[in-house]
Formats: C-alpha cells, structure tokens, sequence
C-alpha cells in the first residue's frame, strides 16, 4: 500500500534529474574520498604521536659505572644508603663467608623486584611488597624472595676510589660471589 | 588515608567520634524497626517483631548515649585477647571451622532468628570498635570502605542462596519439587527487564556519584622509581594473588596458578557430572560441589583479600585488628627449606652443595639428589594421593566421572588445597619452599 503511494513520486524525480543524480554522486564520492582522507591523516598523526612516545624528551639514566669514595670511608658493617635513590644500590662493608669485603647490592628485591628498605635497627634489607628480608651480605632468609639480592661489579679504580659498574651482576645461587669482581677485600 | 580529629589521645578520639556513631546506632536502631514491621506484616511471627523491637530499643539506647558522650568502648583487655588470639593460623584455621559450621549447621544458621541477631551482633561490634583509634583508621580508609561493604553484601548473598537451598531440600525430602519448578510464568524482556535495569543502572550511578564525593579516592604522593611505598598494596581484587605471592615462586603464584584458577573455573561444566540442582537452590543434590565453592571462594579467595585488606601492615607484618600499625614489628623468623629440614635437621648432614666447577649433567645430579625429599613428596601429592583416594574414599566419584575427567578434577582439587597446605606450613614450620631450585629458578 506505502510503497504504491510513493512509486509514481521516485518516478517524477528520475525523470527530471539525470544531471542532478550525476552531481550528487561526484559530490558524494568527493566527500567520501574526503573522509577517508580525513581519516587517514588522523591515523597517521596518531601513530606518529604514539611513536615519538616511545622516545621522551629527558631520559635522565644515571651512568652505569659510577664512584663511590674510598674504601677507608667504609666502617666495618656498614650500609651506605647514600646511592640508593640515585642508582639502587647498597654499598656495604660487610662480610661474605667469613671474608671481610665491600660489596655493592642491589636494591631491588629478587622475590617480584620491588625497592627494598634497610632498617638500622634490625639490620636487614627488608621488602614493603611481600616482606622478605635479607641479612647485610644479601642473603635471603625471610619471606618469599626465592634467592638473595644480586650484586654489581665493584673495583678500585686507578685514582683509589670504588668504582661500582651496574651493567655486569653476580648471582650468589650461581656461585658468581667468589667472583673478584664482584667484591673489593677490606 | 582519613587524617582522623584528635587522634593525639584516645579519649580525644573517642570523644570526636560521638556524633557520627550516635546516627550510626540510630541507623541501626531503625533497621530493627524495619525488621519488625516485615516480621509484622509479611511474615506474620510476633516472636520476631518482639524481638527486633527490643533489639531496635537497645541500639537506640546506645545511640542516645554515644551522642551524649559515652559510646559503647570495648574493654582493653578483651582488644588485647583479640589481638593476641588473631595470628595468621588461627584466623584460616577460624574461618574454615567456620565454614564447616556453617555447612553442618545451614538448616539453623538460615532462619531469620539468628542470622538477623548475627547481623545485629556484627554491627554492634563495628560499632563499639570503631572507638579503636587502629580499627577505625584501618576500616575507614578509603581503600578499605569497599571491601566492608563486601563482606557484608557477600554475608547477604551467601544467606540468600542457602536459605532458599534449604527451603528447597525440605519440600524434595518431602517428596515435592522446587520452589522454582512452580515458576511458570514468564515475563518480557523488555518492558519488565530492561526497566529494572535501567532503575538499577541509575541507583548504582547515583551511589557511585555520592560515595566519590564522600570519600575522595586516596592520591599518594607521586612515584619514585627508586621508593616503594612500605607497605605496597596491590588494588583490593588482587590482594588475594598479591597475599599468595607469600607462599609461593612468583612465576608459580603470579602465572600458574592465576592461569589454572581460570582454566579450572571454565573446566567446571566439563568436569561436573552431576545432572541434578540445574535451575533450582539445592545443597543437599550438590554437597561436594557446594562445599568446594565455599572453601574455594568464600575460605581462599575472599578470606585472602581480608588478610591483605585489614591485617597487613607495614613490611607486610601481620597485625591484629586493635593493633598499633608499627613498622619495626619483628613477626616472622628465619625461613627454612624443606631441603634444609629434611638434610640438616632431620638427617643431621649437610645439604648437599653444588660445587661451582661442576659440568650439567653432575650440576643436576647432585641438585635432584638435594631436592630428593621435596621431590618426593611432590610427587606422593600429585601423583599416589589421587590413585589412593580413586581405590578409596573417592571410589564412587572415580567410577562417575571416568579416568580423565577424576584426574583433571582432583589435579585442580589438590592444587587448591595446596595454598593453605602451604600458608599453615609457612606460619608453623617456617618452610619456604619444598622444591627449591634458584639454580634454574624453580621453586614450589
Ligand atoms: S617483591 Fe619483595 S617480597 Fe615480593
């Protein structure tokens, strides 16, 4: 019934406007060659937006090796809080296996990598996240942490200071302790 | 976190507090005369309405004197006994008693009479320990407030489905069908659902709105890479997960176990071959199944999320409700491996060391032979347990359920069980591990 009433009006416009059609079907493709342009643009400035995301304008990356003072400005069983903001790591003038030596750990705990605390008071590395706990040397003996805190490559450089390199650790499950460079001898 | 007026003394505290838990017992006052006019018109029971009208006289009572400056306190000692009473053992240990309690005792613990008066009983203890200076800073923080209103819509849900399961055991032990068999009548979707819905979608809105502008969400200070704040709180549905991490290896706790709590939910279609309960609130047609989700949801994951919500505290230390929050608390003691008991303790030997010169092959021999007794063990829990327990107690479940459908089941059943195996392990015995490998970073 609808469609009968409108046939003979579709019929009335088809016969007047070929040219008409023509125009609105160039106007229309314009438009959609347009929107996709449009489109396209928005794309691509977004990807590229989200690629130079990935390189930000600081990067302030504290150097891998580093200077730490001299070896006598270490007391025996002493933990140098000093570095930790800056590069995480503890310098301790502990001992490791009865062998009093300078070592640097790092802070960050082996259990899921949380920051550890020190705490003078109980002596031991103790982590906020699942509370394990790790004596001066690194060892871990409380909590969930599976293996003790690592350490970095220390040496005495040429002028007599300390000298800590965080790119090369030392694993003490790995047996790595015994390594040279990974302990100065006090 | 609240910065809580007065917090100097306690009696300050206590005094500041007046106003706020006079409406609070009001409040509750109120909901006792609501509970009475129900218990008028609709259930019918004057014993009820009794005593509803006299439990909203008492909470009135209460209120009255709260706003004149004497709120219900509880006594010093009875905080201390609480505090000294609620260590990690006893409060699983509680809760799963409390379960089984629950389970036995469902035909009694749904009737209106005492889970009403258990409500009651529970928000009056809210009530006299929010005078705690440690409670109530603990159970106000804006992290926490969710997670009270949890237990308490989970306390309500929890009662809603058992008190119609146990309706419905009744009417089948009596030969008749379930309640819901009667519902024959359909409604449409839309307008009668999609209506509700929308009623619903806007009263949440609403809430939401009012809560975020009551209590605003808690911003820290920013992050520091090189801080991390004591004590580290994951969101409050991951405190569970983030509480486990306790027990376990992270890639055990963090990735397998997490993977396996899904896969084994989606499993439960498969695995379950009981036909019975579909459609309709049953316990006693699905007693295993009803009592593995009780143990699994409510004594796991949820009493997971309370320990880590309320109970943990700077360094992780386990605290009492009523307990000082103080950082310096030394709780735990020196963590042993089963390695360490089963060679050094046990044996009176030495562990046996890995030398740092040794090749693959010996590496892993003489590791293996280490873990001899973790391994072992291992493998009587995975592996005869189950075999014994399909020749024995599980013996008419074995045969329902076939060879592989029983195995997948009790895999997944004993992996469960093994976290509070392993938690009351912890907080006894101190073990850490019972396989312990740093070497190739495997650890159970
Ligand atoms: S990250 Fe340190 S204990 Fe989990």
């Amino acid at each position: 019934m609808r469609r009968a009433d409108r046939r003979p009006v579709a019929g009335a416009q088809g016969r007047r406007g070929p040219s008409r059609r023509g125009l609105l079907r160039i106007t229309f493709s314009w438009l959609l060659w347009l929107g996709f342009a449009a489109l396209g643009a928005v794309a691509g400035l977004w990807a590229a937006a989200t690629a130079r995301f990935l390189f930000p304008n600081a990067l302030k990356e504290p150097p891998q090796r580093f200077k730490v003072g001299f070896p006598a400005d270490y007391p025996p069983a002493h933990v140098e809080s000093r570095f930790k903001d800056e590069h995480g790591v503890w310098v301790v003038h502990g001992t490791y296996r009865g062998q009093a030596q300078i070592y640097a750990l790092s802070s960050v705990c082996t259990h899921l990598g949380c920051i550890t605390i020190w705490q003078e008071e109980q002596k031991r590395f103790k982590c906020p996240c699942h509370g394990s706990a790790f004596y001066m040397d690194g060892i871990n003996y409380e909590g969930p942490a599976p293996r003790p805190l690592e350490r970095y490559a220390i040496r005495i450089a040429d002028d007599g200071q300390l000298e800590v390199d965080k790119s090369r650790t030392y694993q003490e499950e790995l047996g790595q302790w015994h390594d040279p460079d990974s302990y100065v001898p006090t | 976190m609240i910065d809580w007026p007065h917090y100097a003394s306690e009696e300050g505290f206590v005094a500041g507090l007046a106003g706020p838990l006079g409406w609070y017992y009001l409040g509750v006052a109120a909901l006792n005369l609501g509970a009475m006019w129900y218990a008028l018109r609709r259930r019918r029971s004057r014993l009820e309405a009794v005593v509803w009208a006299l439990m909203g006289m008492a909470f009135a009572g209460l209120g009255g004197l709260a706003m004149s400056g004497h709120p219900l306190v509880l006594p010093e000692w009875l905080k201390d006994a609480c505090d000294r009473a609620l260590g990690p053992v006893t409060f699983t240990l509680g809760a799963m008693a409390g379960l089984v309690i629950f389970y036995l005792g469902r035909r009694v613990l749904v009737q209106p009479l005492v889970s009403w008066t258990a409500l009651n009983v529970s928000l009056l203890l809210m009530g006299a320990s929010m005078t705690d200076p440690d409670f109530a800073r603990t159970v106000s923080r804006p992290d926490n407030v969710p997670i009270v209103g949890m237990v308490y819509l989970l306390a309500f849900f929890t009662w809603l489905g058992t008190a119609q399961a146990v309706r419905n055991d009744e009417r089948l032990r009596r030969g008749q069908g379930p309640v819901e068999a009667g519902f024959t009548d359909k409604v449409l979707v839309w307008p009668d659902v999609v209506y509700i819905e929308l009623i619903g979608a806007i009263v949440a809105t609403v809430v939401l709105v009012v809560w975020s502008l009551l209590i605003p969400a808690p911003l820290e200070e920013p992050a520091n890479p090189a801080v991390t704040p004591n004590p580290s709180k994951a969101p409050w549905y991951f405190l569970g997960l983030q509480e486990m991490l306790l027990y376990f290896d992270p890639a055990v706790a963090g990735v397998v176990l997490p993977a396996l709590i899904i896969l084994g939910l989606m499993a439960i279609p498969y695995l379950d071959p009981n036909p019975r309960g579909s459609g309709y609130y049953t316990v006693d047609q699905r007693r295993f199944g009803w009592a593995v989700f009780l143990f699994g949801f409510l004594g796991l994951w949820i009493l997971l999320i309370l320990i880590g919500t309320f109970m943990r505290g700077p360094n992780w230390s386990f605290f009492g409700p009523y307990e000082p929050r103080d950082p310096h608390k030394i709780a735990a003691a020196t963590n042993i491996k089963l390695c360490e008991y089963f060679w050094a303790v046990w044996l009176g030997r030495g562990v046996p060391r890995v030398p740092p010169e040794s090749g693959g092959l010996q590496k892993l021999g003489i590791i293996l032979w280490r873990e001899i007794a973790g391994l072992t063990l291992t493998c009587a829990y995975f592996v005869v347990l189950p075999a014994v327990l399909a020749r024995t107690a599980l013996r008419r479940m074995r045969q329902a359920m076939g060879r592989a459908r029983y195995w997948l089941m009790i895999l997944l059943l004993l992996m469960m069980l093994m976290l509070p195996l392993k938690m009351i392990l912890n907080w006894t015995a101190h073990l850490s591990y019972i396989v312990s490998i740093p070497e190739y970073s495997f650890n159970l």
